[in-house]
Order: structure tokens, then C-alpha cells, then sequence
């Protein structure tokens, strides 16, 4: 896929909870096709602790009106600053980076998605959504303050919610869902994106029911195009990229 | 009509812009966003006799206008270089020029001579001086005997333009610079990374898997201009000068301090567009100052 740099104006800054937002961007020509798993680098800029761009999931985005949505967790230097972006301020944006997701050989489909993991979701619960799929997504966070946005989720598949300490849906991680007891043989395929000890946990489950399982890395990241090979993943051929071989990747060839 | 080409010994370059090895994969990444075929040269990604998986992830470490990595010379060796990736960029038309480092001795020698035939490999860049490999690497660029020897090595298998790249962890640069001339270097590539090292406080760990790196980006800029211009007036020559170049300013210091030609390094990361805005804005220099040869500007410093 053709890769761009551009700048956008910031359309929205989305305010979601003290630590998520999310900025809607107006991209200057007609938005390029993109891909549920895919991510944009973006130029933080105007500080000497962020020097190199930020690796950002495409969180939605909208053909008719030419604008992507990013959901952003601050979590330092560079995403506080990305966080007071306001409307007309301008962002450059190399995108769209890295790989997607296959589709399920089977017909059910399972999305866990952890914290700002739920990021590359959505995109990937509409994509299956609009090729029949009745996808079950389920949410996980500590508590309820990170889950983020789980309506959003609602028109693309049923949705699901673990707290790890019961304030909002069931209590416990992912993998103790019922989900898990009750429905685990029947999909055909698990997706997950969030914190690493979570991805691991949903990988081994899957490997136990002989279920493929794709997980998107979130790798720290120098350039995002493959050039400097900072970000690699130890998979059974040797060192991969996370930013041009992944981020997503089969978590059989992986080595977890 | 601006003359921007220079000479780095046989290589005649269209233009002094070059994108500097490890940090431009081997041309095509960039091809969406930039006619590669613009540059003067193309600086590829370290080859080496044999595949080499590299370091551990964590490899890199943003620093205050700058990064720490420690990819530790990842690629696929030269058998694979010269059968899968060569034909994928012979295509370019511009100086390709390879990166070439080893843990002994005879690994450089293997390269080189394996290299030596490739029509379109018109140069190699000696790598004695990755600080990110246990072997070999910043061993054979810290010490006058040994980048001497290497270099006189190399050059008994290579007969197209060499240039050894010299790595700035060293008390004398200009030393180094003259022993690697002596023994037949035709150019020299100044400098490689600073060795760093960076601490997760929150952790108490080092960030990097190898706890030490090498510091780029414009924080070691001032560094690797004083050296440039130390050693462009201890060797005869020329000097291709890198380090923290984020904007034609930066380049027209280095071709001032003494460089014939310049690397854009870890600024490709930052703008995958740089290497592009360099070499226009070099033009806009030019024109402004009324220089129609941009070898005027070559160790034009005035004191």
C-alpha cells in the first residue's frame, strides 16, 4: 500500500476521560484507503523530549468528510502535548503504516481489546460487521475509568466487559470472562490488542483450544516505514519489524 | 547554473546529499515519498558476511533531540544482499554505496570481495565503528593499529571507492583518520554514534536490552561538526561529514567545517522528506549567496 505524509487539521479534540482523548483530522486531499490494524506516525513536534514521531492506531475513519480519528492515551511528553491540540491547529501524519488483520475462516469471531488496546478494533469490528460477521468484543480494563467509548463497539457486534475489580461489567481479566468457559470452542479466530501480560494470557488460551489468534504490538518505534529496524518482535524466522511485517501478527509464530 | 556535484575520489555525486547508512533501509522504504534518484548517494543498511538477527528489543530510546539504538547490525548477510536486495535497487540512478561491518577481519574481507563485482555498487563504507555489537564493530575504529589493519585488509580485496566511516568514542579522531588514509582508505565518513546510555527510573533498569547504545539526531551535532573540521585538516582525503543534519543549515556547516559531502541520518525518521528539503534548500543557499559551485563552500570557513 502507498504510504503518505500530509497535514491534517485537527478538526475535534474529543475529550473521553481524564487519561483518553481522542482528535478527529481533516485530511487535506480524499482520505486513503485504510486498513483495520494500521497505524500513522505522528509529528509531535516543538520539544526536545519528543523528538521522533508517536505510532498511533487509526482509531475510525469517515471517507465522506476526509477525516481519521486517533484515540490517544496520555501517557507522556509527546501524547500530553498531542492532547492540547486544538480545532484548526495542524498535524503531520506518515500513514497508513504497517499490516491488518486476516479475516475469520470460521464464522464466529472473538475481539479482546485492553485499555487504548481497543484502539485498532474498531475499524476491525466494522470491517467484519460489514462482511456479515456478528463479532463478540470484549473490553477489559482495571477499572471502569478504562473502558473507553464500549457504544461505539455496540453496532458492529455484542459487546463484553471485565474490570479487574468489578466496577464495571465482570470481575476478574479477560481470559476468566464467561466468554471463556461458556463460548471459547466456538470461534474461529481471536483478536487482541492491549497490554502484553494480557495479549499473552488470550495467546495461550488460544493455543490450548487450537484457536488462531492475531495480537497488534504496540513496539516503541523510531521511523514506522521498516528503515531502522528498532522496533523488531522475535518470531520463529528471526527478528521481524513491528512496523512493516506487523503490528499485527499470528501469535503461532511468535515467540511469546 | 548552480554546479552541485563533488567529488568523493572516483564517485562523481550529482549533489553532496546522501542518506547515511542504518537509517534509510536500502532506498526503496522511502520511495513513496521522496524520487530517491535525486540524492547524491544512498548509504545502505550494514551488511555483514553472515546473518545476523541483531540485539535484543528494547533497541532504541528517544534522548532529549535525538534516540540511543542498539539494532546491533540486523540483516540477512551479503549472499542475500547480493541475490534478493540488489536487484531490487540497481535500478537506482544514483551512487549506491554499501555499509559493510563484520566481528573479524576476514568477514569485511569476504563482503568487500563478494561486493566488488556489483556494477551498480559503485562504493563501500567500512563500518569500524558500530558500538552495538559485542565483536568487532567500534573495536576496529578505536584503535590506530587495528583501523589500519582492517582497512589495509579491505583494501587488497576492493578496488572501487572506499570510504571508512569513524566512529567519534575515540580521544584523537584525527589519528585514526590518518592511520586508515595511510593504509589506502579513500574517504572517510565522520562520525558514527556517541556511545550513550539510557535509565527507566520508574524501573531502575536500562532502557536498552544492551544497556549502552549509540546517540544520534541533532543533539550530536556540535560533536561531530568540531570533529569534521578537526579531521578534514589532518587527511588529505575528502570528508563526508554526518551527525544530528536535520536542515540545509546544518549541511552547508558541515561543508564549511571541511566535508566534501554530507549523510542525513536519523532525521529520516522525523521526515521522510528531509534528505529532499536538504537539497533544495542547499539550491536556496546557493542562490542566495551567489555561489554557482557548491564546492566553493567546502572548508570555506573563515576564522
Amino acid at each position: 500500500m502507498k504510504k503518505f505524509i500530509h497535514d491534517f487539521e485537527v478538526t475535534r479534540n474529543i475529550h473521553i476521560t481524564d487519561d483518553y482523548f481522542a482528535l478527529n483530522l481533516k485530511c487535506p486531499v480524499s482520505l486513503p484507503d485504510m486498513l483495520p490494524g494500521q497505524f500513522a506516525e505522528v509529528l509531535v513536534g516543538n520539544s526536545a523530549t519528543t523528538y521522533l514521531r508517536r505510532p498511533i492506531s487509526i482509531y475510525d475513519t469517515n471517507y465522506d468528510t476526509n477525516e481519521l480519528s486517533l484515540l490517544i492515551k496520555k501517557v507522556g511528553d509527546g501524547t500530553i502535548a498531542l492532547s492540547k491540540l486544538k480545532e484548526g491547529d495542524i498535524l503531520n501524519l506518515v500513514y497508513p503504516l504497517g499490516n491488518t488483520f486476516s479475516m475469520p475462516q470460521g464464522e464466529n469471531a472473538l475481539l479482546i481489546c485492553g485499555g487504548v488496546g481497543i484502539a485498532p478494533m474498531l475499524l476491525l469490528a466494522k470491517l467484519l460487521h460489514s462482511k456479515g460477521y456478528n463479532p463478540d468484543i470484549l473490553i477489559g480494563g482495571r477499572t471502569s475509568a478504562d473502558i473507553i467509548e464500549p457504544g461505539k463497539y455496540e453496532p458492529y457486534g455484542e459487546v463484553f466487559i471485565t474490570t479487574d475489580d468489578g466496577s464495571a461489567g465482570e470481575k476478574g481479566m479477560v481470559t476468566q470472562h464467561s466468554l471463556f468457559t461458556e463460548k471459547i470452542k466456538s470461534y474461529s479466530i481471536i483478536y487482541a490488542c492491549g497490554p502484553d501480560p494480557m495479549m499473552k494470557a488470550v495467546a495461550r488460551v488460544a493455543a490450548s483450544h487450537q484457536i488462531p489468534c492475531e495480537i497488534s504490538l504496540e513496539n516503541t518505534m523510531a521511523c514506522g516505514i521498516g528503515a531502522c529496524l528498532c522496533c523488531v518482535v522475535e518470531t520463529i524466522d528471526g527478528n521481524k519489524t513491528t512496523c512493516v511485517d506487523g503490528p499485527v501478527f499470528d501469535t503461532r509464530t511468535l515467540k511469546l | 547554473m548552480l554546479d552541485l556535484s563533488v567529488n568523493v575520489h572516483k564517485l562523481l555525486l550529482k549533489n553532496p546529499v546522501m542518506s547515511a547508512s542504518g537509517t534509510f533501509g536500502y532506498g526503496p522504504e522511502f520511495d513513496d515519498f521522496m524520487d530517491v534518484n535525486r540524492l547524491g548517494g544512498i548509504l545502505t543498511k550494514a551488511c555483514t558476511s553472515k546473518n545476523r538477527d541483531g540485539n535484543r528489543y528494547p533497541r532504541m530510546a528517544e534522548t532529549p533531540s535525538g534516540m540511543l539504538n542498539s539494532v546491533g547490525l540486523q540483516n540477512k548477510g551479503v549472499d542475500y544482499f547480493i541475490d534478493v536486495i540488489y536487484p531490487k535497487i540497481s535500478h537506482y540512478n544514483t551512487h549506491i554505496i554499501v555499509n559493510v561491518s563484520d566481528s573479524t577481519v576476514e568477514g569485511y574481507m569476504e563482503v568487500a570481495e563478494k561486493l566488488n563485482p556489483l556494477e551498480k555498487i559503485t562504493g563501500i563504507e567500512l563500518n569500524i565503528s558500530c558500538p552495538n555489537v559485542k565483536e568487532g564493530g567500534m573495536a576496529f575504529g578505536t584503535s590506530c593499529p587495528m583501523a589500519g589493519a582492517v582497512t589495509k585488509a579491505v583494501r587488497g580485496v576492493y578496488n572501487k571507492t572506499m570510504i571508512v566511516k569513524l566512529s567519534p568514542n575515540v580521544t584523537n579522531i584525527a589519528e585514526i583518520a590518518k592511520a586508515v588514509e595511510d593504509e589506502g582508505a579513500d574517504s572517510v565518513s565522520v562520525i558514527n554514534t556517541l556511545l550513550g546510555m539510557a535509565i527507566d527510573a520508574e524501573k531502575r533498569r536500562p532502557v536498552l536490552s544492551t544497556i549502552t547504545g549509540g546517540l544520534s539526531g541533532p543533539a550530536i551535532k556540535p560533536v561531530a561538526l568540531r570533529m569534521v573540521w578537526q579531521v578534514s585538516k589532518a587527511v588529505k582525503i575528502p570528508v563526508i561529514g554526518l551527525g544530528g543534519i536535520s536542515n540545509a543549515t546544518d549541511a552547508i556547516e558541515f561543508l564549511l567545517a571541511g566535508a566534501t559531502a554530507i549523510q542525513v541520518g536519523t532525521a529520516n525518521f522525523v521526515d521522510p522528506q528531509v534528505c529532499i528539503k536538504i537539497l533544495d534548500g542547499i539550491e536556496e543557499y546557493c542562490s542566495r549567496h551567489g555561489i554557482t559551485d557548491i564546492k566553493e563552500l567546502i572548508g570555506a570557513l573563515e576564522s
